[in-house]
């Protein structure tokens, strides 16, 4: 409650306007929100992640122009999250000319406050990012949970706006994942007999991540069962579908990730609320629960990379299309820094019939069109967000299935993997 | 803390109460150009939100739904007020963007058992000393 929070002299001269108007209108919402938080200080962070660049609407604009108005500059190393549109692909994008010329400003605008144009959804795939026990300011969802999980950084489940708050002011609020005692898991999910096929897949992942998100909701959860040797894209799918059928800011793979060697430690020795098993049934009808067209139905599309493609996905999706005839558009959602990495693998991508999508993805702006649905994709969080965003049918699937259906040009499945039948 | 009746965003706003059943995430599962809910998850998709005292459990998903709130605010579309649940600061920032930005109030309170019925016409009054009033009209 107001009243409650504890502002440094720093703050408080930011707060009265002496950084500029701008800074002071970005610390008046920062001290707002961390009221509403009952965070009692705020502290510190030494890198933020900015969401607010994707556009909505005008209420984007009028924010971010509030603050240059101001002056206001971001205080730490700041990155950009997806945007509306690809630069670096003129006239994949098909926004109506005004949309597109508003989300272009403010795309502008955030660079103008000293942002980097990464517009990637996966900063963690970065040079530069945060290790364990570093605050930082991060926005987007999958952001948030990967940083928390797999890289032990703190972030709080920070949205719009706030995100270039903390930038500009170098400060959140010291609440939340921020704190020790919030990190620890309230819920346990156990991983029963699964195939160790099955969970070679991405999209294993993402379907664990569906189930966790739903029931653990905004709760920290501990997984119990996760191979070891689970990758950070594989994290990555887990972290995004948690996140999107839940408010999943961060969990723990026991065994796996850096603040759960066991179980007792990711619980702090309290009893979790909830202790549930995830099995193969389980999984398959996650799978289903994220289709919306069956086995067999034509298909009009893939859509592979969201979150945004790692260099080890679009080389793992460059073999496997290597010599096949896809039937279907097949597009490709990645970071551009990513993309420069591997110029070779682009190539290889874009001559088998690949279209790669940089700065923005196909969940959230037109891109695929209507008459190229439905689209099988291996993302949990493009399953679940697609069907409203877009009015799109869609198939979930493991990427093996989604590049056996390019080819086929209906929607097939690999019956042992799962084990169906 | 996440029991306990909370002023998150201050305020007084009235309008017919929707409540739902499940969760929700403004960005991906709300239209600021209809006011309608169109999570095609959410067993209460269709729903006509705009103007309304929304009460649900929580907020839920993308940290964009701050952004679709205040665009809701500005283009008139969005609910007069929320009652949550459980602290959501994501819901809280789009309401406090609005205000700062458009001058438009839109309370948040964390009420955990409100005892509200979806189209009883109620006042939410959010004061800065932390006191919730939800009267019904």
């Amino acid at each position: 409650m107001p009243g409650s929070l504890t502002l440094s002299d720093d703050d408080r001269a930011t707060l009265a306007g002496e950084r500029g108007d701008g800074a002071r209108f970005a610390m008046r919402i920062l001290v707002r929100t961390a009221e509403a938080m009952g965070a009692r200080t705020l502290l510190d962070v030494s890198s933020a992640h900015v969401d607010g660049c994707l556009y909505h609407g005008r209420a984007g604009l009028d924010f971010a122009r509030r603050l240059i108005d101001g002056g206001a500059e971001v205080s730490v190393p700041t990155t950009l999250n997806v945007s509306s549109l690809d630069l670096l692909h003129p006239g994949l994008v098909r926004l109506k000319p005004e949309t597109e010329t508003e989300a272009r400003e403010l795309m502008d605008a955030y660079l103008t406050m000293g942002c980097r144009p990464t517009w990637t959804c996966a900063p963690y795939q970065l040079p530069e990012r945060p290790t364990l026990g570093e605050h930082v300011a991060w926005a987007e969802s999958n952001a948030i949970v990967f940083a928390n999980s797999v890289l032990g950084a703190r972030t709080g489940r920070y949205g719009d706006f706030i995100d270039i708050c903390c930038a500009v002011t170098g400060r959140a609020p010291a609440s939340g994942l921020h704190l020790d005692g919030e990190r620890r898991a309230r819920t346990v999910f156990r991983i029963g007999a699964v195939p160790g096929r099955l969970l070679e897949d991405e999209a294993a992942f993402s379907a664990i991540g569906h189930l966790v998100g739903r029931a653990a909701r905004n709760a920290v959860p501990a997984i119990v069962g996760l191979p070891p040797s689970a990758t950070e894209d594989q994290l990555k799918a887990l972290g995004a579908a948690a996140a999107s059928s839940g408010a999943v800011a961060m969990f723990h793979a026991v065994g796996v990730t850096p603040e759960a060697p066991t179980l007792e430690v990711a619980t702090g020795g309290h009893e979790p609320a909830i202790d549930v098993s995830i099995d193969l049934p389980a999984m398959r009808a996650a799978r289903d629960e994220l289709s919306t067209v069956q086995v067999g139905t034509s298909v009009g599309s893939v859509s592979i990379g969201t979150p945004h493609c790692s260099t080890i996905e679009l080389r793992r999706l460059a073999a496997l299309v290597e010599g096949r005839r896809l039937a279907i558009p097949c597009y490709a959602n990645t970071g551009r820094d990513v993309l420069a990495e591997i110029p070779d693998v682009a190539e290889a991508l874009r001559a088998a019939g690949v279209t790669i999508v940089t700065d923005t993805c196909t969940y959230i702006t037109p891109i695929i069109e209507r008459a190229a649905t439905p689209v099988v994709t291996n993302s949990g969080k493009w399953a679940w967000y697609a069907p409203g965003n877009l009015g799109f049918d869609v198939a979930f699937a493991t990427l093996e299935e989604c590049i056996g259906s390019a080819e086929a040009g209906y929607l097939v499945r690999d019956q042992e993997t799962w084990g169906d039948g | 803390m996440a029991d306990a009746t909370r002023v998150l965003v201050t305020g007084t706003a009235s309008g017919p109460v929707v409540v739902l059943d499940e969760p929700l995430s403004f960005w991906g599962g709300f239209d600021p150009t209809t006011g309608r809910l169109v999570d095609t998850h959410h067993p209460q998709v269709g729903a006509a939100l705009g103007g309304s005292v929304l009460v649900m459990p929580a907020g839920r998903g993308s940290s964009s739904s701050s952004y679709v709130l205040a665009e809701a605010a500005r283009a008139g579309t969005a609910p007069v007020a929320v009652v949550l649940g459980e602290p959501d600061p994501i819901v809280a920032l789009g309401a406090i963007v609005a205000e700062e930005l458009y001058g438009i109030g839109l309370p948040v309170v964390v009420v955990p058992t409100p005892g509200l019925v979806t189209g009883r016409h109620v006042t939410v009054r959010a004061d800065p000393d932390g006191t919730v009033e939800l009267a019904a009209d």
